[in-house]
Parts: structure tokens; C-alpha cells; sequence
């Protein structure tokens, strides 16, 4: 049997070099004794752990549970470490063996130090020692349940590098101080002051934040448990916060409601607006206006915002298309997405300039699907069609366009009140009454679903065909 | 206005911040104090420092600028009519406040909101300014969660994505109807169109980011820990299905971090159309769970709602059970061959014993008594899976396994 003294408990190197030299030697975890210095090194001259420039490279993984689980204080931890480091050698799906008992050993004490390593983070608390050289000062007492400061400490320096501080606990000490830091020894409680300025405010925010109308102490009690409560300054209105809830509520309750605060209608500067439907439209801001309080159908509801056209009011030409799209419904544009995009390079090539189009859509609300993190365009029904019609109808009116270009059937349905395949009505120019002629297209989007690239290119040439002649026409 | 000393301020403006239900401080970039030599880290994972006695995390800072409002909804402590002492922070003081804070380790960062003053515009410029100040002359790296006022301009919720980690709007009630009637001067639109401005500003960062030239270029900035939303459950009479539909909604739209569910919760000063009651916490609890099962267990609303009834969930068990005991087709499953989306759906199997299940039966088949080791619920489990060594007979279809699960009545409304 080997007996192996470890003379710093909860220091990570010393366990490691000591198990690198067993593993070289090849000693079997069962020959080893491990014992801590205090537990009163044995007086026969031990062998001394093999020189560690012995190399057994050990799975990284585990050497990052082993840096943490070894600050525990079960003093069985730094044998069955061993074991463990000695099967994983032989076995090398071992750490995914969860249900191994070892391993399900390992992760239940590597989950208790990864938890007090987070309840440290939490719970310490500085107090204010005063300003040296411009550098504001601060020191906290804390107990964590195991040898944990090493593996916390490098947290305190990330967050606090602009001030100097010292955590002090019963086995040690971490300064940070002229940037850099350092570990001592442990110290007691009263070396940190006993109270800070600044307790009295945070303990003001304690006691505010607190809804006493939804008292749940053992949900309180899980995660800030009370061996942590002495060295909290809110701890310490825990007991009269919940002595005082019942009443507080009870008054709330009791309160017969008061008259409005006098002041009321001096603050208030808004007045619900009246949602009511105009017929005073005259402009195309004033239907913009009037179409965001729009609830002809239910697709406001779900929709961001009703997207109206865009572009000159004395166009000759207007594009109508679908609806909205996702990007549209955001950014309350029509045509800013991808369709939009498809649109426009094919408008630059039919040598349309898009400045003097007007563009707007047979349905003004986006019409989807929601489906995780996407919404999937849907198809308006007719009957949606012809509810959002009155609005288009309303553009029209407005812009008084020579040429209309629809964009797809709902387009084509919006505009004509009619349901007609685009075929029948593709390739000549139609009569809308009025003196206001006709072209039917494809919807954009209809090219980006075409999987086959060289129908796509075919569509896509006879849509810019399409707006070509709408050129000519307009010429 | 600003006469009153700092303990009565700080009273009266956390009070009326606690209304909100989030306080995470998770999800944002990974920064520390090394390059800045000021203060603040984030890490990925938030820290609570605190819990209060209704069992809530206490990680950020969380308070008003000011609870004078020019709005009056009905639901709210801060609403114009009501009698509530008022009091008005000014920038430097929530700096201030939010600097001590920190230093002393009580806090993660800032959660500021602030009740209407002037105009939407102007609030929102004050809400940037103190994180102007914290971030720029005070080179703060700690947590920042600004909320956006509906209707402010674009460019300053593009401000506040500059500074901010999270940025959050309300949506307050889910349905157009309950928002009509409890705020009338709040249009569901505008509402909305904040929210979409926040989801375009993240967008265009990240296409901002990836179109860089040069890749050592500093990124863009916005909002890094997303944006959040919450809805008042109990406060007017949407079922739960309203909720949880607008809740996808959002989800799908605004690509939301998270959907909050605030149980209403009697306020001072309330208005007298409300419910004096004891706040809906099991309601509220549930729709988290069906929360939960909508963004990482793969459910459809639709699935969800099977095992409700009315459009309401079971308030006696979870939803994931409720659903399991209406489609008891699909089960039992057998652990060692069911792909993880059939695991997903096992009543008391969690994402991460999933996990642990498709890691471990790589290396060898798993028995019963394995179980205990993955998943803390085991007895939950029994009914609905196979393992070599366990099946559950006809427990699985038994009349009487709702009533296994479900605690006794009296229980039930001690705990409503």
C-alpha cells in the first residue's frame, strides 16, 4: 500500500502531479491510501509521489471537473478521483457513462461545487473601506461550503478590475490590488467592516420589490438557502417582510377605491382617439392614417401594422400586389423584402424606373402562419380580398393611374373584383373603364419557389417581357 | 418634484417597477471589465443575487425614472387617475444608484423603465441617457435592460440597442379587445410597430456584422440579449389560449427572447373594475410550462390545447401530462429506441434528461433502475415508457392515472 500525503487541500496541481506519477507508475487505485495533512501524515517515509515530468495525458474534460471537484470537502474525493482517472484511462466512453456509479458520483459533487462556486458570485457582498490614490477600496467576509476561492476569484477580477477588493473566507484570502491578484491566508469575520453606507438603500429596494401579495418562501428558501442569510444585509428584513404581507394586502384590499387623483386630467394628454372608419380621405396620408385603425377583417389583429402604398401621387403607373410579407409587415414598406428585391432588379431591367411607380398590394395586413421563430406567408381569401379592396379602391381614386400592373391573382382579384386565371389575361392590355388600361403579370414571388433554374430563368424573362411592354404602353 | 430624499424616491420607484415580471440578465455577449479597466462583466449566464419572499430572483436594479404618467390604464399602479405617492429620478441618480449597486455586488446591471411623461420621444431619450452615461462615461459593462416605449421614435430605440443588452415592450393584455378596454389610449399597433423596429435593428446588425470587410472591425451593436415582451394574466378575461396564441404570435414575429406571464396582482389605489383577488400564480405557472413546450419541446399551440378544456389549462397538472393522458396512443415509449422528439414528449422528461438519455444508452441499453440517475421524476415517467426490464401494462390506459398525479382538491386551492 502507498500512502500519499496531500499537504494542500484543494489545490488542484498537487493532486494532479501526485496522480500523474501513480498513473505512470502504474499503482492501481486500490494500493494507494490517500490522506489529508491534517489528518496526521504517516512517520514511515512514504515514497515519494514519482517526479511529474511523468506524461499521462488525461481526457480534458475530466481534468476540468477534476480542477473543480477536488476543492471539495469530502476527504474521500481526491481517492475516488483516482479511480475514476484510472478507469477513464482503460475506458474512454467512461464520462458518458451516466449511470456508472462512479460517474453519476462525479457529476452529483462536481453539481455541488459548480453551485457554490454560483451562490459565491451571488452572495458575496463588499463593504466600502474608503478610496486610496483614486481607487475606490472594498473588502467582504464569505463562507462557501467548500475550498472554493481559487475557481471564484478570477470572476471578481473580470467584473471588478476598476477598483481594488479583497474577499477574505475561513480557509483563504483573495486580493486584487495595483491589478493584480493574489491569494493569502484565511482570516475571520471581523476583519471587513460590519456595515456599508449604502446597505440602508439596497435594503430600501428589498423591501420594494417585494409583492406581498405573492409570498413564496420555500421557492426563496431553494435558492438563497439560509446558511447563507448572516452575511446578507437584506437577510435581516426577511422576517418582518412577511411578518407585515398579510396586512399589506389585506389593506389593499380593504381600501374602498378612492376617487381619481385630482390631478388627473392635467396629466393626461391623451384622449382615446376615435377609431372610427373616415370618409374624409383626401390625401394619401390621410389614408395612411385611417388605415392603421383598420378592423374591417381580423387580420389586424396579428399583423405589426396596415402597409399602403408608396411612391408619387400623380404616378401613371401602379403596381399592385399580394400582401405584405414578412419584412414588409415590419418595416411598413411594400416590396422591401425578398419578393420586392426579385421585383425591383427586373423593373431595372425592363427599364422602369421604379421612382415615378406607385406600389401598394390588393390586401394592406400581413396574412400568416406562425410557426417557431418564422411566419409562413398565407394566401388573403377573397373574401379578404374584397373586404381590403375599399382601400385599394381608395388609392386608385387617388392616384388616378393611367396603367395598372397586377401582380399575381389577388392582385388581379383586387383590382377586377373578379377571380380570372393570370393566363387568360397575360400578354394583352385590358380595358378597366374609366380610360384606365390593364396588365396582368406573375407575382414575383412565384419566381422564388421555382425549383427547376431553367424554368425560372423562362419566367422570369416572360415577366420582364411583361413589364417591358408595360414601358412601351406608357410611353 | 425631485425634493424628495433618496430612500423615499427609491421607495416609491422600485415599488412600482416590481410589476414586471422579468429580471434576467442572461443571454447577452461575453464582456468584462480587463480592456476597460472601469467595472461590469456579463458572462452568458445571469446571476440572482438576491431572491425577495415571493420567491423572485433579484438580479438587476430594477425601477422607474418616474411613476408620473400621462397615460391612464386600468391595470396599472403608476396610471394617471390613481392616488400613489410620485416621485421622478433624475439620470444621475439611477447612475449613481446602479454604480453603488454594483460595486457591492448586489446586482447584475439595471432594468429601467419609466411611466410617460411629456411624450414618448422624451422618455425614451431620458431611458438612453442614463445608459448613455453609465456605458460612456462611466464604462459600464454591466447589465442594461431599457424598455422601449411604444411609440417612441426609430432612431431612439436604434439608440437604445446601442446600449442596451435587452430592450422590452410590453404588450400588456393579450388580446386587442382587453387592451381596448383596460388602455384605451394604447393602440395594439403601435405596441407592435415597437417591437418591429427592435426585431429590424437586430436584423440589420447581424447582416451588418456578417457583411463586414474586414472581420477585425468591430461589429455593430444591438441589443445582444434580444427582446422581451409581457402579458397581465387574470386582469380581463382572455383564456389561455388567447394568451398562448398571442404569445406565438410574437414569438414568430419579433423573434422574442421571452414572453412573460404576470398573474395580476392586486395593486394600491386600484381601479374598481379589477380583481381583488389573489393573483392566478398556478395559471401563471402553467402557461410557462406551455410556454416551455412551445420553444423547446416541439408542441403546436393546437397539441397544447388538446389537453385543456374551454381554452383553459389544467390547473392540477402540467400541460405536457395533460396532453399525454388524451393521446395515450403514443405511449409507453421505449427509452432505448425512441427518437428524442417522442422522448421530448414523455410526461416528466425535461430537455436535459432527454440529453442525458441519448448520451448514455449510446454506451448501453438502459434499465429502470438507471433512471433515477438521469431524471428526478421517475414516477412520473413509469406509466408512459418501456424498458427491458419495465412495462407499464395496462397502467398506461388506466381510468385512474389522471388522479395519481393530481394532488387533492383542498391542496389545489391553497396553492391557487
Amino acid at each position: 500500500m502507498r500512502e500519499v500525503v496531500l499537504v494542500r487541500p484543494g489545490d488542484f496541481a498537487e493532486w494532479r502531479d501526485v496522480a500523474r506519477g501513480l498513473l505512470a507508475g502504474g499503482v492501481r487505485p486500490e494500493d494507494v491510501s490517500w490522506r489529508g495533512a491534517e489528518d496526521g501524515a504517516s512517520l514511515f517515509g512514504d515514497d515519494a509521489p514519482p517526479a511529474s515530468g511523468a506524461t499521462v495525458s488525461l481526457p480534458r474534460e475530466l481534468l476540468a471537473m477534476a480542477d473543480r471537484v477536488i476543492c471539495h470537502r469530502d476527504p474521500a474525493v481526491p481517492a475516488r478521483l483516482y479511480r475514476i482517472v484510472w478507469r477513464a484511462l482503460r475506458d474512454r466512453q467512461l464520462l458518458a457513462r451516466r449511470t456508472d456509479p462512479d460517474i453519476d458520483w462525479l457529476s452529483k459533487i462536481d453539481k455541488a461545487i459548480r453551485r457554490d462556486i454560483h451562490k459565491m458570485h451571488a452572495f458575496v457582498r463588499f463593504r466600502r473601506l474608503g478610496e486610496e490614490a483614486g481607487r475606490e477600496r472594498f473588502a467582504a467576509w464569505f463562507e462557501p461550503d467548500h475550498r472554493i476561492l481559487r475557481l471564484t476569484a478570477p470572476f471578481f477580477q473580470r467584473r471588478f478590475y476598476g477598483m481594488d477588493w479583497a474577499i477574505v473566507t475561513p480557509d483563504a484570502r483573495a486580493i486584487w490590488h495595483d491589478e493584480t491578484l493574489t491569494y493569502g491566508p484565511g482570516g475571520t469575520k471581523d476583519e471587513v467592516p460590519d456595515s456599508d453606507v449604502v446597505e440602508d438603500q439596497w435594503r430600501t429596494y428589498y423591501g420594494a420589490i417585494f409583492n406581498p401579495a405573492r409570498v413564496k418562501i420555500d421557492a426563496m428558501r431553494a435558492e438563497m438557502p439560509k446558511k447563507y442569510w448572516k452575511n446578507l444585509p437584506e437577510a435581516q428584513d426577511i422576517a418582518p417582510l412577511l411578518a407585515g404581507a398579510a396586512a399589506r394586502v389585506e389593506r389593499m384590499r380593504e381600501t374602498a377605491v378612492s376617487l381619481a387623483n385630482p390631478q388627473t386630467d392635467k396629466w393626461r394628454t391623451r384622449v382615446p382617439e376615435a377609431l372610427a372608419l373616415t370618409d374624409d380621405i383626401d390625401t394619401l396620408d390621410d389614408l395612411a392614417r385611417a388605415v392603421g385603425g383598420c378592423t374591417r377583417c381580423p387580420l389586424h389583429c396579428n399583423a405589426t401594422q396596415a402597409v399602403v402604398g408608396e411612391g408619387p401621387a400623380a404616378a401613371r403607373i401602379m403596381l399592385v400586389g399580394e400582401q405584405p410579407g414578412d419584412r414588409e409587415d415590419l418595416e411598413g414598406r411594400p416590396f422591401v423584402g425578398p419578393a420586392g428585391q426579385v421585383l425591383h432588379e427586373a423593373l431595372d431591367e425592363a427599364g422602369l424606373d421604379r421612382q415615378r411607380l406607385f406600389l401598394t398590394n390588393a390586401v394592406k395586413h400581413f396574412k400568416f402562419e406562425p410557426r417557431g421563430k418564422r411566419r409562413l406567408h398565407q394566401n388573403p381569401t377573397t373574401g379578404e380580398i374584397d373586404i381590403c379592396r375599399w382601400w385599394l379602391d381608395k388609392e386608385r381614386a387617388l392616384v388616378q393611374p393611367d396603367l395598372i400592373v397586377t401582380l399575381g391573382g389577388s392582385a388581379l382579384r383586387g383590382v377586377t373584383g373578379k377571380s380570372m386565371s393570370i393566363a387568360s389575361m397575360r400578354g394583352a392590355v385590358h380595358e378597366l373603364g374609366g380610360g384606365t388600361k390593364l396588365i396582368a403579370t406573375i407575382h414575383p414571388s412565384f419566381l422564388l419557389r421555382l425549383p427547376d433554374r431553367v424554368r425560372a430563368a423562362e419566367e422570369r424573362a416572360a415577366f420582364v417581357a411583361d413589364l417591358a411592354r408595360v414601358r412601351e404602353l406608357a410611353a | 418634484m425631485s425634493g424628495k430624499p433618496i430612500l423615499e424616491k427609491l421607495s416609491i420607484l422600485a415599488d412600482a417597477a416590481k410589476y414586471d415580471a422579468s429580471c434576467a440578465s442572461s443571454g447577452t455577449v461575453k464582456r468584462d471589465s480587463t480592456g476597460t479597466k472601469g467595472i461590469g462583466s456579463t458572462e452568458g449566464m445571469g446571476i440572482c443575487h438576491s431572491y425577495a419572499p415571493d420567491g423572485r430572483c433579484i438580479s438587476l436594479l430594477k425601477i422607474l425614472l418616474t411613476n408620473f404618467c400621462i397615460y391612464d390604464c386600468r391595470f396599472c399602479i403608476n396610471r394617471a387617475s390613481s392616488n400613489v405617492p410620485r416621485a421622478r429620478f433624475n439620470p444621475q441618480e439611477v447612475v449613481r444608484l446602479t454604480l453603488d449597486f454594483y460595486k457591492r455586488n448586489y446586482i447584475e446591471g439595471l432594468f429601467l423603465s419609466s411611466g410617460i411623461i411629456r411624450s414618448e420621444d422624451y422618455t425614451m431619450e431620458q431611458l438612453v441617457e442614463v445608459a448613455r452615461i453609465l456605458r460612456e462615461e462611466h464604462r459600464f459593462g454591466g447589465y442594461i435592460h431599457l424598455k422601449t416605449i411604444a411609440g417612441a421614435a426609430p432612431e431612439l430605440i436604434a439608440r437604445a440597442g446601442l446600449y442596451a443588452d435587452r430592450l422590452s415592450t410590453n404588450v400588456e393584455l393579450p388580446t386587442e379587445a382587453g387592451l381596448q378596454s383596460f388602455a384605451p389610449e394604447k393602440k395594439p399597433e403601435t405596441i407592435r410597430k415597437t417591437m418591429a423596429s427592435v426585431r429590424v435593428g437586430a436584423d440589420d446588425a447581424i447582416e451588418a456584422a456578417n457583411g463586414r470587410l474586414l472581420k477585425k472591425a468591430k461589429p455593430p451593436r444591438f441589443a445582444p440579449a434580444g427582446q422581451s415582451t409581457q402579458m397581465i394574466v387574470g386582469a380581463d378575461g382572455s383564456r389561455d389560449d388567447d394568451i398562448l396564441a398571442t404569445a406565438t404570435n410574437l414569438y414568430s414575429g419579433y423573434h422574442l427572447r421571452r414572453v412573460y406571464y404576470s398573474a395580476y396582482s392586486p395593486i394600491p389605489d386600484a381601479s374598481s373594475d379589477l380583481p381583488p383577488v389573489r393573483p392566478p400564480l398556478m395559471r401563471e405557472h402553467r402557461l410557462y410550462q406551455a410556454d416551455w413546450l412551445l420553444r423547446f419541446y416541439g408542441f403546436q399551440r393546437a397539441e397544447i390545447m388538446e389537453g385543456a378544456s374551454g381554452g383553459m389549462l389544467d390547473l392540477s397538472i402540467d400541460p405536457k401530462l395533460a396532453w399525454a393522458l388524451m393521446r395515450r396512443d403514443i405511449f409507453p415509449v421505449d427509452i432505448n429506441r425512441a427518437p428524442r422528439e417522442l422522448l421530448l414528449r414523455v410526461p416528466g422528461l425535461g430537455t436535459r434528461a432527454v440529453e442525458r438519455i441519448v448520451a448514455v444508452r449510446r454506451t448501453g441499453k438502459l434499465r429502470i433502475g438507471d433512471l433515477a440517475k438521469l431524471t428526478a421524476s421517475v414516477k412520473k415517467v413509469l406509466p408512459f415508457i418501456v424498458t427491458p426490464d419495465w412495462r407499464p401494462g395496462s397502467l398506461t390506459d388506466s381510468a385512474s392515472l389522471r388522479a395519481r398525479f393530481a394532488p387533492p382538491a383542498e391542496q389545489l386551492s391553497l396553492a391557487l
